[in-house]
């Protein structure tokens, strides 16, 4: 069973002074395959960001990476293409049938005294006319090796979202924090 | 509850045929900083970050780019600074936005930047990943050109999470 670290939502409401606001905020506990899970997002906002630094419980000085889901579907559901950088060329990929959505290179395996990062943009996640599409991108550096990525990401499901689980290569370690924001667009 | 000004402006420096420029006393009050500059160039070269006046070989990155006619990748290992890996346009304001992750953490400084320089004709569009090897709070940033000078504006955004 795996468990799970929630970073839901408490508390209800309340005028927002602003069109960019936090919702919620985790970091990793250092467990092997414990799940991140923002839930109980509101449909109140147009767009939301995820924003991340990562480094994997697993062992090695490698280049590690994270992968999302919506609303627990662990179905053959999601699509990625891919765009990126090794320092020494440019690269281009696709899948789909996928059961996740893979954030490549944000994170490093333990060994690494860096982390990756990553900036997630979810958009009309609350529509229910819509799949969903991401943008991400994401990069680590290693001082000698490391990716930088952009990719694109789609559920396909028009149900709005109301859960996000960051599932780990490994697990979280304490270096990981990743914060969810939720944007507004104009009245 | 979720949080009031989440994303809030905390300096801008307008740049009149300037060749540096430093953001300083960083508060460590946000989750991540943003830096976007959008000017002109006297010569069309390119310009760096560099943290807390560290001018040692602290620094490295990897770039992704396009250039309109070809996609490729680059790295600089030990660098004095982080590259934006971009020229800037002389006649048309080019765009950088750069996301300073976690700058008031423990760990090594990882930034994530994006370029947008079109030329009409020429150009430059990247993603880049830098690294600072320091774990200590970013305070100031510091940009400068390697040649010429810079017209437009530099501002600074701090990034609050729950």
């Amino acid at each position: 069973m795996i468990g799970a670290l929630v970073a839901g939502i408490t508390g209800s409401g309340g005028a927002s002074l602003s069109s960019y606001e936090s919702i919620a905020s985790a970091t990793g506990t250092g467990t092997s395959s414990a799940n991140i899970v923002f839930s109980s997002i509101p449909a109140t906002y147009t767009h939301l960001q995820i924003r991340a630094i990562n480094r994997d419980t697993l062992g090695g000085t490698g280049t590690s990476l994270f992968y999302v889901r919506f609303n627990g579907d662990t179905g053959s559901n999601y699509v990625r293409h891919r765009l990126w950088g090794n320092g020494t060329s440019a690269s281009s990929s696709g899948a789909v049938s996928q059961s996740f959505i893979e954030i490549f290179g944000s994170s490093f395996y333990s060994g690494s005294t860096n982390v990756g990062a990553s900036i997630i943009d979810v958009l009309d996640y609350a529509s229910t006319t819509k799949n969903k599409t991401t943008r991400n991108f994401s990069g680590n550096d290693n001082n000698g090796s490391g990716f930088v990525n952009i990719s694109s990401g789609l559920w396909l499901n028009t149900a709005a979202i109301t859960s996000i689980t960051l599932v780990p290569e490994q697990g979280f370690g304490t270096a990981t924090q990743f914060a969810l924001y939720g944007i507004k667009a104009a009245a | 509850m979720p949080a009031g000004a989440t994303y809030e402006p905390i300096a801008t420096t307008t740049l009149s045929g300037a060749s540096t420029w430093t953001f300083s006393s960083i508060p460590g009050t946000y989750t991540d900083l943003i830096a976007i500059v959008v000017v002109t160039s006297t010569t069309g070269n390119s310009f760096h970050w560099r943290f807390n006046g560290d001018t040692g070989n602290s620094y490295s990155y990897t770039v992704l780019e396009g250039n309109g006619s070809a996609a490729s990748s680059a790295r600089s290992s030990s660098d004095t600074n982080i590259n934006i890996y971009s020229g800037v346009g002389t006649a048309n304001p080019s765009m950088f936005r750069t996301h300073f992750m976690s700058y008031s953490g423990s760990t090594n400084k990882t930034v994530l930047s994006e370029a947008a320089n079109d030329k009409n004709g020429t150009g430059i569009v990247n993603r880049l990943v830098g690294l600072w090897r320091n774990t200590s709070a970013i305070t100031s940033i510091t940009g400068t050109t390697f040649a010429g000078t810079l017209t437009g504006t530099a501002t600074l955004y701090g990034i609050k999470a729950a």
